[in-house]
C-alpha cells in the first residue's frame, strides 16, 4: 500500500486544484474533531490510498496517512508530526469521514480491563 | 490487506488494543526517567492546549477571562504482544493541570505517584485526584543519590495518609529493574482491584 508521491507542480496546475493557500492554517479554523479520539487510539489507513483520495488534503493529511500504514497512536502522531493533539484530532476526523482510516478505540467504560489482559501485560513487563 | 471497513470500531483488520498507565508526580520527581527506563522508545512529547475559565487559577482580581493553558506530556511505549500495547504518560502533578488527567484517566490500567521524599507534599494533588475516582495507583520514592536521608515505605504511608492497601515501593527511576519492579507492583494492584470489583458485581447481581 503506497500513497502516490506527487509531483507538486502537477497538482496546482489550475483553480480547480482549490486554494494554494489554504485557510487558516491546516485545519480550516476548526477545532472540534468530527470524531472522538482518545489519546491512545490506534490509528491506521483503512485500505490503498489513491491520488485522487488526497488530493484535495493537506499534507499533513499525507503525513498521518503514511505513518498510519502500520498502526500508530493519536499520542505518537501528535509527537512524530509535531502537532497539538487537538489538531490531530481534526485532521484524523477529515480521514476518518472519508473512511480513509481506521480507529481503534480503547474501551469507554470506566471498568478496570480483563483479567487476561493483566497476566499479559504482567507478563509482558517482567520480559522486558 | 486491509479491508474496507466504514466502522472503525469493528475492523477485520488486525489493529492492537492501547492501554495506559499514568506515571504522575510534582516537578523534578523523576517521571519521564521512569517512563524513559522502561519505554521501548525514546520518550515522546506530545501536547494539548486546553482552553479554559482562569477564575481561581491565574487570574486578577475580578477578572474572568478564558486562557489557553498548553500542557506537554511525556509518554513511552512498551509493546506487550501484537495484541497489546502500552503507553506511559508522565503527566504534570500541579494542581492547575489536573483537568487534563480526566481524559488521560479515562481507560487507564492504574498510575504510579513517583514521590520525592524532599518535597512530599508534591504528591498530595495526584494522590487526591486516583483517591477520589477510584483509579489503582501506587507510590514509587524515587531514591536518588544523595537524598539527604532514606524513609522507610511506612513513614512515607503515614506522611502521606495512604490506606494499607496502597502498595509503596522504593525505587530508582532510572534504573530499569527498578522501574519495572514498580510497574508490575502496580499492575498486580490493579488486577487485584479489578478482581474484587468483578466479586463485588457478581454478588450484587446473582445471575
Amino acid at each position: 500500500m503506497n500513497i502516490p508521491q506527487h509531483d507538486h507542480d502537477e497538482i496546482w496546475v489550475d483553480a480547480d486544484a482549490g486554494p494554494v493557500v489554504r485557510p487558516y492554517a491546516m485545519t480550516g479554523g476548526r477545532t472540534q474533531a468530527s470524531g472522538r479520539f482518545d489519546l491512545v487510539s490506534m490509528i491506521m489507513t483503512s485500505r490503498s490510498i489513491s491520488g485522487a483520495d488526497v488530493l484535495d488534503l493537506g499534507p499533513e493529511h499525507e503525513a498521518i496517512l503514511r505513518r498510519c500504514q502500520r498502526p500508530t497512536s493519536v499520542a505518537e502522531l501528535s509527537a512524530h508530526l509535531n502537532l497539538p493533539v487537538g489538531t490531530i484530532r481534526v485532521l484524523l476526523g477529515d480521514l476518518l469521514s472519508r473512511v480513509l482510516i481506521m480507529a481503534n478505540n480503547p474501551d469507554p467504560v470506566p471498568n478496570l480491563p480483563e483479567d487476561d489482559i493483566f497476566e499479559e501485560v504482567l507478563n509482558g513487563i517482567r520480559n522486558l | 490487506m486491509a479491508s474496507e471497513t466504514s466502522d472503525p470500531r469493528n475492523s477485520s483488520t488486525h489493529m492492537p488494543r492501547a492501554t495506559k498507565i499514568l506515571v504522575a508526580g510534582g516537578f523534578g520527581a523523576g517521571k519521564t526517567t521512569l517512563v524513559g527506563a522502561v519505554s521501548e522508545i525514546q520518550p515522546l512529547q506530545t501536547e494539548e492546549r486546553i482552553t479554559t475559565a482562569s477564575i481561581g487559577i491565574d487570574s486578577l482580581d475580578g477578572v474572568d477571562e478564558k486562557t489557553t493553558t498548553t500542557v506537554a506530556m511525556d509518554f513511552g511505549r512498551i509493546t506487550i504482544s501484537t495484541d497489546v500495547v502500552v503507553y506511559l504518560f508522565g503527566t504534570p502533578g500541579q494542581d492547575r493541570f489536573l483537568f487534563v488527567w480526566d481524559e488521560l484517566a479515562l481507560g487507564a490500567m492504574g498510575a504510579v505517584v513517583l514521590a520525592d521524599t524532599r518535597r512530599l507534599a508534591d504528591s498530595f494533588p495526584s494522590i487526591d485526584y486516583f483517591e477520589q475516582r477510584g483509579i489503582p495507583f501506587v507510590v514509587g520514592v524515587n531514591c536518588f543519590d544523595g537524598t539527604p536521608r532514606r524513609h522507610t515505605p511506612e513513614e512515607v504511608r503515614i506522611a502521606l495518609d495512604l490506606a494499607l492497601d496502597v502498595p509503596v515501593i522504593l525505587c530508582d527511576a532510572r534504573d530499569r529493574e527498578s522501574a519495572k519492579a514498580v510497574l508490575v507492583s502496580l499492575v498486580t494492584h490493579a488486577q487485584r482491584i479489578a478482581r474484587q470489583q468483578r466479586a463485588q458485581r457478581g454478588a450484587a447481581a446473582p445471575a
